[in-house]
């Protein structure tokens, strides 16, 4: 990604509503033909930062620029963004065809060439024969084709879509996350994707930024968010996380010795600012980066425990394990296969966690 | 008894209450066109014979067609002129971040509550100071007034009821405010305008004290109404007219109402 040519640079931008500051001093840089996500729970800014690049608001300070041209002096029907919103919008008053050829008056294409503009939208939405259909008789999945169709036969360079897969159930919702991704593929612009969906982020996007409370966390690929957040606060927003508090009581040479509540000693490779002597840590881990077994198999990097109940998922089961010294049950997330048909794992049992030294994350105690 | 859910089961009581009410509101009123069709000029029961000469009567009724004409008039402009004002107004309110947004819409909505009286007294007196006669343009203004706020009320449900963001999506798609209004904002509106104008025509043509007070030599149906009551014989004839303007004024309300409640065509179930 950084071979390619900052696309969109979002410069040290700022919103102020009165006293609220929706987004703080942002710097964002995306690449053109990029498929990025604006995640966060609602009230972070994410919303609002997209309705800044498509000219709904304008930045109390800072400055947008697409395709190397200032934003800041240019109106939304000037901007070469298009925009799917979050209800879609879909005018009630006009029927399909009339929606999708809504941003065509302009280019005054002619009655055949508008025509076959429309119809090759349709075609690429799946929406063939629909064009007469009024809005409200539209699925929901139909109506946001409609929404994609008629932002995208304006050739934008760049697509702004505001949670707009919010209102679907889930399993249209998965089926729409392939098809938006295809069609991002297919057609080759920037995508600017705003979601609450931690999953359809990284299902999705190339890279995503995770916003709180008007600022970006981190910015990164979905795999690097997901193996190597910066601090607790992404590490609990994106996927399931077991924390430990931890700190550092000796240092060895090339390894330090944590002392973590839950886990007991941990030795890890030394490695930032983090591992200086009796620094407060927070060590996290992936349920699904702790194996389960009822035999002590390892010698490092293990812990006893007993097991506090368990939930089966149909392709997996979580288990939750009581630790000593640690308040909170440990989730695991295992395999159906193996364990847990042996019928002798029974509440209460001795379990014994063990894991991978680099799987565990290290980030600064909150 | 197995559709009857706690909340819609039959209430006596509330039903009793429901008719009286609709009977307090309505018997007085319907008395009007019942006597309308009284062969007697006296008001009494029981009635004996039963006549259409009232109604027969209203056409060969030269002053009265006159005001019947002015009031029209009157009621045109100032419906037209009012709603006008009242889309501008409303669009304002409902879909600008401004400082002092309430207190606008209270100054707004005032005449609603201001006494026809007090303020038919205070334009007079303005348009007096001002050197304005009095006349049907003076009315018309008048009726402007007090229309306004049924105006806006009628249109900010409108505009309440669809989403900003169909503004938004037009202006994304490439259209200037201009062409935004005339391609998403009227359209969806249009029901509340036509509402909005009905609405008002009914109002001022029905209302008396403003332009009893702003009245010149012309006068308005109401007015006209009102000289005819010093005149015993003719009270039928304004029974019969009475009840046109009854009937007139229940479909036209009824119209408007329908238009303003009526399920905006709205994406959302």
């Amino acid at each position: 990604m950084s071979s390619k040519q900052t696309f969109i640079n979002i410069d040290r931008v700022s919103k102020h509503f009165g006293d609220v500051v929706a987004v703080d001093d942002v710097s964002i840089d995306i690449s053109a033909g990029e498929f990025f996500s604006l995640l966060g729970p609602s009230g972070c800014g994410k919303t609002t930062l997209l309705r800044m690049l498509a000219g709904f608001e304008s930045p109390t300070s800072g400055e947008i620029h697409i395709d190397g041209k200032a934003m800041s002096e240019i109106p939304p029907h000037q901007r070469p963004t298009n925009m799917v919103f979050q209800n879609y919008a879909i005018f009630p008053h006009l029927n399909v065809a009339g929606n999708i050829a809504y941003g065509l008056r302009k280019d005054k294409l002619g009655k055949v060439e508008q025509t076959r503009r429309v119809d090759e939208a349709l075609e690429m939405m799946k929406l063939e024969g629909y064009g007469q259909r009024k809005a409200n008789e539209l699925s929901g999945g139909q109506q946001q084709r409609v929404a994609l169709a008629r932002a995208l036969i304006k050739r934008p360079k760049v697509l702004l879509l505001d949670e707009p897969l919010g209102a679907l159930d889930k399993k249209l919702r998965e089926e729409m996350q392939l098809e938006l991704r295809a069609l991002q593929e297919s057609v080759g612009i920037t995508f600017i994707f705003v979601t609450h969906d931690q999953e359809e982020a990284l299902t999705l996007s190339d890279r995503v930024a995770v916003m709180a409370r008007g600022d970006v966390l981190q910015m990164a690929a979905p795999r690097q968010l997901y193996n190597r957040p910066v601090n607790v606060e992404v590490a609990s927003f994106i996927g399931q996380m077991n924390f430990f508090d931890a700190q550092v009581v000796d240092v060895q040479g090339e390894k330090v010795v944590l002392d973590t509540q839950g886990l007991g000693q941990v030795k890890v490779a030394s490695n930032g600012d983090l591992l200086q002597k009796d620094n407060r840590l927070v060590v996290a881990l992936r349920p699904e980066k702790l194996s389960l077994s009822l035999q002590r198999e390892v010698q490092d990097h293990v812990v006893r425990g007993e097991l506090a109940t368990s939930a089966y998922l149909g392709d997996r089961s979580h288990f939750f394990v009581s630790l000593d010294g640690y308040d909170k049950p440990v989730e695991v997330a295992g395999q159906e296969s193996g364990l847990s048909s042996d019928r002798a794992l029974e509440r209460g049992s001795e379990v014994w966690l063990s894991w991978a030294e680099d799987s565990l994350v290290l980030l600064p105690a909150p | 008894m197995k559709d009857v859910s706690y909340i819609n089961r039959p209430n006596r009581p509330l039903f009793v209450y429901a008719v009286l009410f609709l009977a307090f509101l309505y018997v007085p009123v319907l008395f009007l066109p019942l006597f309308s069709f009284n062969d007697s000029i006296y008001i009494a029961f029981p009635i004996e014979n039963w006549t259409l000469q009232w109604y027969r009567d209203m056409f060969d009724n030269e002053p009265m067609i006159a005001a019947l004409m002015n009031s029209i008039r009157v009621g045109a402009v100032a419906s037209v002129l009012s709603t006008f004002l009242g889309v501008f107004g409303a669009k304002a309110v409902t879909r600008y971040r401004m400082p002092g947004r309430d207190p606008i819409v209270t100054v707004i909505m005032a005449p609603l509550v201001i006494p026809g009286i007090i303020l038919g007294v205070a334009l007079l007196i303005l348009i007096n100071r001002v050197g304005i006669t009095p006349s049907l343009y003076t009315i018309t203004l008048g009726h402007v007034l007090v229309c306004v706020p049924f105006s806006m009320a009628t249109l900010m449900t409108r505009f309440e009821g669809f989403d900003k963001s169909m503004e938004e999506a037009s202006a994304d798609l490439g259209e200037n405010a201009w062409w935004t209004f005339w391609r998403v904002t009227f359209p969806m509106v249009f029901p509340g305008l036509l509402a909005s104008v009905l609405l008002c025509f009914t109002i001022s043509f029905d209302e008396f004290i403003l332009a009893f007070f702003l009245g010149g030599t012309d006068p308005t149906l109401p007015l006209y109404i009102w000289g005819q009551l010093r005149f015993p014989q003719r009270l039928p004839n304004v029974l019969a007219l009475g009840a046109c303007i009854l009937v007139i004024s229940f479909i036209v309300v009824f119209i408007s109402q329908w238009l303003t409640h009526r399920e905006p065509d709205s994406t959302r179930s």
